[in-house]
């Protein structure tokens, strides 16, 4: 609109229809432009946090992370003593997080085959509901569910590694449900048909056709479910406790898990030192929590990889 | 919308082959897996119900007991009524996540435009999978970074704020130092929820019909025109929901807040201040490992009302989506 006024006032000859096709609008053009630059900035101030953090966690962690390191646990460390390693935490968070898959992967997906070849009408609707609902529990509050279901039965103050496993469960079962039931939808219904009409029982087709054709589809899902609970620390926080020593039994007593680790070390801070003390570091603690999330992080992006690889992999042929 | 609706008619056509089979054969096993099946659905439903029930069994002890008893316990303040200690732990919750929420859903609404239409087709795919494993980092690991490298290059801008701007009551001087304070944990979250927001919104920016675009720049419509035309209004419901999303996380999220605020129990909007807010996750992972059994009972309690707060906001989340399935206007 601008423009043209200002043609017309100052008498300068029409412009032919071609011109004014052609001319670019320049209020038009200028804002596309800044707003290509706000939308490329957005995402470089964005990566700033993200490649700064992920840089940080393999710069300060590389220092510490060695075979010992790994192969040790805290018992006996104190101070700023040069020693004390994550084993005591890897063997909790394998065996927790092992014990969570366990329980959660049989309820996730046999829910998920409920909600897709079973499911109508109420309570199909009010399952799928709670189970979205369910996804947005807060981490925190699964472990005080999990910590009331054992403190009520086996008396207050109780720590053990099965509790930890039920509390994870509790946020793995959702995932393990939504990725589940996509991928049983994503089979053709033509396979079940096809099963069907040869005389096959509705379970075996489902065993035997649906879930085998679905089955990378399912692995991938249980992979990423398995690295979304792995780094979870509040409810292992108040359901397992923290303990310096190597723990392997599910059923008894405090277990240390590598994002509790991680807590616990930043929680105890700088080390005081004696200037003349040579065996002391002050930033002992420091050091290793970053070494534990280097070692963390490793975990968790090679599980999302490996699921990625199994996706590509094993997914069944497309098309005809 | 007609394709699920397509789907819904499709399916009662399907149906009785399977049922003719099922009632045919004396199928014990057939019987026994459907069960399982109905089983696990009904369990997931008694989980649910268990979790709340729990929760409130193990609170009731604090919600029954008198004013002298609670005030025995030394972090509850001294007059002992529960409304008194959890209401600034709300509060503190609640401007936690909307602070997360204002920094983090603009930035997030253009990487979603930079990835889905401003970026190289085949950088675009990378990007969009380089923020899937970035939603994967876990949270103890964010407040790791938070705490230790990302609040000390914060400590100067804080303080140029409340120098410059302090006369806002958000920005009230003078900034702590360290900065352990509710703005750096906001940043924090922000960073944290970034990813969520992202992908999804992502998602619903790319389901975007090809033809309302094309329409638009057809028409003349610079890039810009076209996003503002024909994306944003399709995506604004999608963007609402993974808004809600990412509320949903930053009130739950317990270890970046414990491992740099510095807590406080008061109604103060002083973002810059040390001491003065704390949200429920965060104050239950403190309290929690030190408490007696009463104070156990306290701390579920908050747990309770913070399990209540997110159930709303997810359900609500819940609400916009399948508002917009039946309003999308896609087809």
């Amino acid at each position: 609109m601008a423009s043209t006024d200002t043609v017309t006032r100052t008498d300068a000859p029409q412009p032919t229809t071609h011109e004014l096709l052609t001319r670019p609008d320049r209020r038009r053009h200028t804002v596309d432009r800044v707003m290509r630059v706000v939308v490329t900035l957005a995402f470089l101030v964005a990566m700033i946090p993200l490649v700064s953090l992920v840089w940080i966690v393999l710069s300060e962690g590389y220092h510490r992370l060695s075979p010992y390191f790994l192969a040790v646990s805290m018992r006996g460390v104190f101070g700023g003593m040069d020693a004390g390693g994550i084993y005591h935490a890897i063997v909790g968070t394998l065996l927790v997080t092992g014990a969570a898959a366990v329980i959660s992967v049989p309820i996730g997906m046999m829910t998920a085959v409920y909600l897709v070849e079973y499911g109508r009408g109420a309570l199909a609707r009010a399952v799928t509901f709670f189970v979205d609902v369910m996804t947005g529990i807060p981490s925190i509050v699964a472990g005080l569910f999990a910590y009331a279901l054992f403190a009520i039965f086996l008396g207050p103050g109780v720590r053990m590694g099965v509790a930890g496993a039920v509390a994870l469960s509790v946020l793995m079962i959702p995932v393990v449900v939504r990725s589940t039931e996509e991928m049983l939808r994503l089979v053709p219904n033509e396979l079940r048909e096809a099963s069907l009409a040869l005389g096959v029982p509705k379970w075996r087709t489902i065993v035997k056709v649906v879930l085998r054709t679905s089955a990378a589809g399912i692995v991938t899902g249980v992979m990423l479910a398995v690295a979304r609970v792995i780094g979870e620390t509040a409810p292992l926080l108040i359901t397992l406790g923290v303990v310096d020593s190597i723990n392997y039994d599910l059923f008894d007593g405090r277990m240390m898990t590598l994002p509790v680790f991680i807590y616990r070390q930043y929680s105890q801070g700088l080390v005081p030192c004696r200037p003349d003390q040579l065996d002391c570091i002050a930033t002992i603690n420091f050091d290793r929590a970053w070494a534990a999330a280097l070692v963390l992080v490793v975990i968790v992006l090679l599980l999302n990889l490996l699921a990625r690889v199994v996706a590509r992999r094993f997914a069944p042929a497309k098309g005809h | 919308m007609s394709g699920q609706r397509l789907q819904a008619e499709a399916e009662p056509e399907l149906a009785p082959a399977p049922l003719s089979v099922r009632g045919g054969g004396h199928d014990r096993a057939g019987r026994v897996f459907r069960w399982l099946a109905t089983g696990s659905g009904v369990l997931i439903l008694a989980v649910l119900a268990a979790v709340a029930g729990f929760l409130l069994l193990e609170a009731w002890p604090a919600l029954s007991a008198s004013r002298e008893d609670l005030a025995a316990i030394s972090w509850i303040p001294d007059d002992g009524s529960l409304l008194g200690y959890v209401g600034p732990l709300v509060f503190g919750t609640v401007l936690a996540a909307i602070l997360a929420l204002l920094l983090a859903v603009p930035v997030a609404i253009g990487i979603a435009l930079f990835i889905s239409h401003y970026a190289p087709r085949r950088l675009a795919d990378v990007l969009g999978y380089l923020v899937d494993l970035l939603a994967a980092i876990p949270s103890v690991v964010y407040g790791l970074w938070g705490g230790l490298w990302l609040a000390p290059k914060l400590q100067g801008v804080w303080g140029w704020l409340s120098d410059n701007l302090g006369f806002i009551p958000l920005f009230e001087g003078p900034a702590a130092t360290p900065p352990r304070v509710m703005m750096t944990v906001g940043v924090v979250l922000a960073v944290m929820i970034l990813p969520i927001v992202t992908a999804v919104s992502r998602e619903v920016f790319l389901q975007t019909p090809r033809l309302h675009e094309e329409a638009a720049l057809a028409l003349g419509a610079t890039r810009w025109e076209m996003v503002r035309m024909a994306v944003l209004p399709f995506g604004r419901s999608g963007v609402i929901s993974a808004s809600m999303l990412g509320l949903g996380r930053a009130l739950g999220e317990t270890m970046a807040v414990l491992m740099i605020l510095s807590p406080g129990l008061t109604y103060s909007w002083a973002l810059l201040m040390a001491g003065r807010h704390q949200t429920i996750a965060a104050n239950i992972a403190l309290q929690f490992p030190e408490a007696n059994p009463l104070g156990v009972s306290a701390l579920i309690a908050t747990g309770l009302a913070l399990f209540v707060i997110t159930l709303l906001v997810n359900m609500a989340a819940r609400w916009v989506v399948s508002r917009r399935a039946a309003f999308s206007g896609a087809n």
